[in-house]
């Protein structure tokens, strides 16, 4: 299958798993803490991406009961939408949680770069 | 003589005689280690240098050889993990259903009762809303703890108690304590604005919780614009100012009783649908603010606990208090 | 009688309540009350024990008033009672053995705190153990994590902030992972509620339609899973968390939060993509060779540590190995292996860390190898159960230990190309367990008795320092490791029992 032919039938899904490839290598090998922040988040993003894309069908209504109509046949699907939003409390949990432990980190070590903090931490250790 | 002695120590046949004589050492001793009563003559800056860069070879990737070789098969290797796992999702992307089809396996009877039979069975307008908080209100619940925790955690980084001993948990009070220095800020043209704003954003988001089963919003995204409310309050006016309504007292009452009472009707939800009991909560007529059973008290208690939780982040993130 | 049914809703229930509302009171009540939390959920997870006993089959309980494709649901068998009632056990020991030490390693103020994560992560590993929703699973997951990664950092000395911080970055990767698996699962089957998407995934094994994404789900969810548990690659978070926590975290996050997501994996393994297609799908090879390889590497690792707490935490490694290794065997004999040596290490593992503090108290603090020399005499309580905890690791018999190599020995005789390596990795790792364990051993009963560390505290002070809870901890903790070794029969039974009912 040509390239043109993957975009054309699977651009939302693919430009996630993109994102979700950008913001993983950026979790796992960047250095500093804060950038590690921002893949987690990019990551997480590209998972909402990919749900609300697979809620969407073509010509319906977004799901809230519009004129009385409960034909299931009118709207697109809710449960992705639910999902997205119990995921992103739990993004948002973690994320401050991160980001208060890079505060105490640069209080103490006065560098956001990581490897450059277990390097302090292990003289530390042995000292 | 101590050099050998050490390097004998670390050889394989040092470390058998080692662990041959149960670990017990003569040399004992040794590992008590006697810093030498040092006189200011003793005293050369250059020893101290000397230790310093010894130390940073040891532990520097660039300096020792076999960090740094390890550290090169440990990069190429996530490098090709990561590599890898792209590019294996992007060819398994071409298999998935199609996409916004309405015959996809997701669109099922599942998503068919939530819209057909949503609003007689919940009460609530928006079947998304009607969906997490009340066919699938375990992982809301559970979502509303994570929240939570991720505040006691943050406050167990961040905050900081009178009778600190750690210095650099006084120093940090300290800053704190200059943080409030320059404070009100006097800025006129946010106060200005902020006059016109905040009542406007605290209107907008209790429209927002309150009108969770009937339109797009609901507990979260309010609480986080009255959240988003109180720290542009706090930013134009300080916390002398804030502190009239708003104390590390009321953050603890708000937030403690909203998840109690999360707690407690959700265990009352659960308790009489597993057992079958009739579960006596009027759903009301859909589409009015006061319908839909359970799911507007939880609306309300979920936007309480989010609008303190942010305001508490923004707080213990700026100076570790309330 | 019916009503037993609702025990394990008010497991989860009760645990998250006891959170919320120790955040509102003072460390002493907290304690109190979490105590007396675990004590419930201990004798309400008895009392399910006996009703799935008597019942004899799954038992479906609504969270909810909507049934299975629809609404929330737990579910519980024999195995998934005795589990909950087994960690309900370790984590009111392990609260019991290092109270004395939180109080210290724990800001004053922030206790309360402490006991707010000890509760959510006792809920959380119910939820874990019951739910039968993979999103409600995820949701969960993340709880544990930021309750560990919490219980890391509680003792603040710069030393579990970079700690916790790398078990938060690696741990991560591993949610990010599994989250966009059950997304893709959720993709192809339609479902969430485990039962029907069972069904969903039978028919995609059948009818072939997405069976690259399917295999893709499986690789995802099972690496998900192995990074955060600690597989061998993935470790390295392992030693700095274990080694530097209090006392009671350490034994906690060893003994119990590798293990929830090691139990959810194989549930996920069972109930969701059916053990058949998990087996053709070749994964379980994988997680053999890196079980294989973190049983000798954690082991090897271990040996060249000279702090002892690094020690034991290496030897989790190890641990974890052995357990991925028997899923990794693809029999159910290998599976019964390693949830009974998920069970094993869950009782030593904890044992060790407590008694091990015990032995620390006396050595004037001093947590290296010569530092304990002797300690065995001046505390006996805690170096005999440190004896018993590294007898057992090595496979000692009439210990539990021995019972589990002897299942992942048997259990690799089913599988003629894997017997060899099994063996040899069995062999090999118990020699290598028995050269740093033994060493330790005979090191704090080595010396003249009685002899003093050189600058110590008065001996019979700090013996007296340890308290009467951290000896009742340790001493029940080595009668729960004689409990698996002698009366083995009836826990295997209930585990194979058990994972019948899981599918």
């Amino acid at each position: 299958m040509s390239i043109g032919v993957l975009f054309s039938s699977h651009l939302e899904e693919t430009v996630a798993m993109i994102l979700f490839g950008i913001g993983f290598s950026l979790l796992l090998l960047n250095r500093n803490l804060i950038k590690k922040i921002m893949g987690l988040n990019i990551m997480d993003t590209a998972v909402y991406l990919f749900l609300t894309a697979k809620g969407y069908i073509y010509g319906r209504m977004v799901p809230i009961l519009t004129d009385g109509i409960t034909d299931p046949n009118a709207y697109t699907n809710p449960i992705p939408d639910g999902l997205v939003l119990t995921g992103i409390v739990v993004s948002v949990s973690v994320s401050a949680l991160l980001l208060s432990l890079t505060i105490r980190l640069y209080d103490r070590y006065h560098t956001l770069d990581l490897d450059k903090i277990i390097m302090e931490w292990r003289k530390e250790e042995d000292a | 003589m101590s050099r050998i002695r050490d390097n004998y120590k670390s050889s394989p046949a040092g470390r058998f005689e080692a662990w041959y004589k149960d670990g017990y050492d003569p040399m004992d001793d040794r590992m008590d280690i006697h810093i030498p009563a040092q006189t200011e003559e003793d005293y050369d800056p250059t020893d101290v240098i000397a230790g310093l860069d010894l130390e940073d070879t040891v532990y520097d990737r660039t300096a020792n050889k076999a960090l740094r070789i390890s550290g090169y098969i440990y990069k190429i290797l996530s490098v090709v993990l990561c590599v890898v796992m792209i590019g294996v999702l992007i060819w398994m992307v071409q298999y998935l259903p199609a996409f916004g089809q309405p015959d996809n396996p997701v669109n099922n009877e599942v998503s068919a009762r939530y819209i057909g039979s949503g609003v007689q069975e919940t009460g609530a307008i928006n079947f998304v809303t009607g969906m997490i908080l009340d066919y699938r209100a375990f992982d809301t619940f559970g979502e509303s703890c994570v929240l939570f925790i991720a505040t006691i955690c943050v406050q167990i980084l961040l905050r900081y108690d009178e009778g600190e001993k750690d210095p650099e948990n006084v120093r940090r009070r300290h800053q704190a304590a200059t943080d409030r220095l320059f404070e009100p800020k006097n800025d006129i043209i946010l106060q200005k604005v902020s006059v016109v704003l905040v009542p406007l954003l605290f209107i907008f988001g209790i429209y927002i919780i309150l009108n969770g089963h009937l339109s797009p919003g609901g507990g979260f995204s309010g609480g986080a614009v009255i959240g988003a409310g109180l720290i542009l309050y706090l930013c134009s006016y300080g916390y002398s100012k804030t502190e009239r309504f708003f104390t590390i007292r009321t953050f603890r009452i708000i937030s403690l009783a909203a998840l109690i009472t999360y707690c407690l009707a959700k265990s009352y939800s659960f308790y009489t649908g597993a057992n079958h009991l009739e579960s006596h909560i009027p759903l009301g007529t859909p589409g009015a603010i006061l319908s839909s059973g359970l799911i507007l008290v939880l609306n309300i208690c979920v936007g309480s606990v989010v609008a303190c939780t942010m305001y508490a982040f923004y707080t213990l993130f700026r100076k570790g208090d309330f | 009688m019916d009503f037993l049914r609702n025990l394990p809703f008010f497991c989860i229930m009760l645990a998250m309540f006891t959170g919320i509302v120790s955040s509102a009171v003072s460390g002493r009540v907290a304690r109190r009350l979490t105590l007396s939390m675990v004590t419930a959920v201990l004798v309400m997870s008895a009392l399910t024990l006996g009703y799935a006993e008597q019942v004899g089959e799954s038992i479906t309980y609504l969270m909810g008033h909507f049934p299975a494709p629809w609404g929330n649901e737990i579910r519980f068998s024999t195995l998934e009672a005795f589990l909950a009632l087994y960690f309900a056990i370790i984590m009111l020991l392990s609260v019991l053995g290092g109270w004395s030490h939180a109080v210290i390693d724990i800001e004053a103020g922030k206790e309360n705190l402490f006991y707010v994560l000890i509760d959510l992560m006792m809920s959380s590993l119910l939820a874990m153990i019951y739910t039968n929703d993979l999103f409600t699973g995820y949701v969960f997951v993340e709880i544990n994590t930021i309750a560990a990664c919490g219980m890391i950092m509680i003792r603040q000395n710069g030393h579990g902030i970079v700690a916790a911080i790398r078990y938060m970055v690696m741990s991560l990767i591993g949610s990010g992972l599994f989250l966009i698996g059950i997304s893709l699962l959720y993709d192809v089957t339609g479902h969430l509620l485990m039962v029907p998407a069972h069904g969903a995934v039978e028919k995609i094994v059948t009818e072939r339609t997405y069976i690259v994404p399917l295999l893709v789900i499986i690789v995802l969810i099972s690496v998900g899973m192995a990074i955060k548990s600690g597989l061998y690659p993935f470790h390295s978070w392992i030693p700095e968390t274990y080694g530097y926590a209090t006392p009671t975290a350490s034994a906690i996050l060893s003994s119990l939060v590798s293990k929830g997501y090691i139990i959810l994996l194989i549930k996920i393994f069972y109930r969701v993509i059916g053990f058949d297609t998990v087996i053709s799908s070749h994964v379980l090879n994988a997680l053999f060779a890196f079980g294989v390889i973190a049983m000798i590497m954690g082991s090897v690792h271990a040996i060249l540590q000279t702090d002892c707490r690094k020690m034991i935490a290496y030897s989790s490694v190890a641990q974890i190995g052995y357990i991925y290794m028997g899923i990794g065997l693809g029999t159910k004999a290998g599976m019964v292996a390693a949830v009974f040596h998920l069970l094993t290490h869950a009782a030593t593992k904890s044992l060790l860390f407590i008694s091990a503090v015990g032995l620390y108290e006396v050595s004037d603090g001093r947590t290296d190898y010569l530092g304990l020399r002797n300690a065995g005499f001046r505390n006996r309580v805690a170096g005999l159960a440190f004896s018993v905890g590294a007898l057992s690791m090595v496979g000692f018999p009439m210990l539990s230990g021995f019972i589990s190599k002897y299942l992942f020995a048997t259990a690799a005789l089913e599988k003629p190309h894997k017997m060899l390596i099994t063996l040899a990795a069995l062999i090999i790792s118990t020699v290598l367990n028995a050269i740093y364990f033994l060493r330790q051993v005979v090191t704090i009963y080595s010396g003249r008795p009685g002899e003093a560390v050189s600058t110590g505290r008065f001996i019979k002070e700090a013996i007296a320092e340890s308290t009467f809870s951290e000896r009742f901890a340790s001493i029940a903790l080595v009668l729960l490791n004689l409990f698996l070794g002698l009366f083995s029969e009836v826990v295997i039974n209930l585990i194979s029992r058990g994972l019948d009912l899981f599918a």
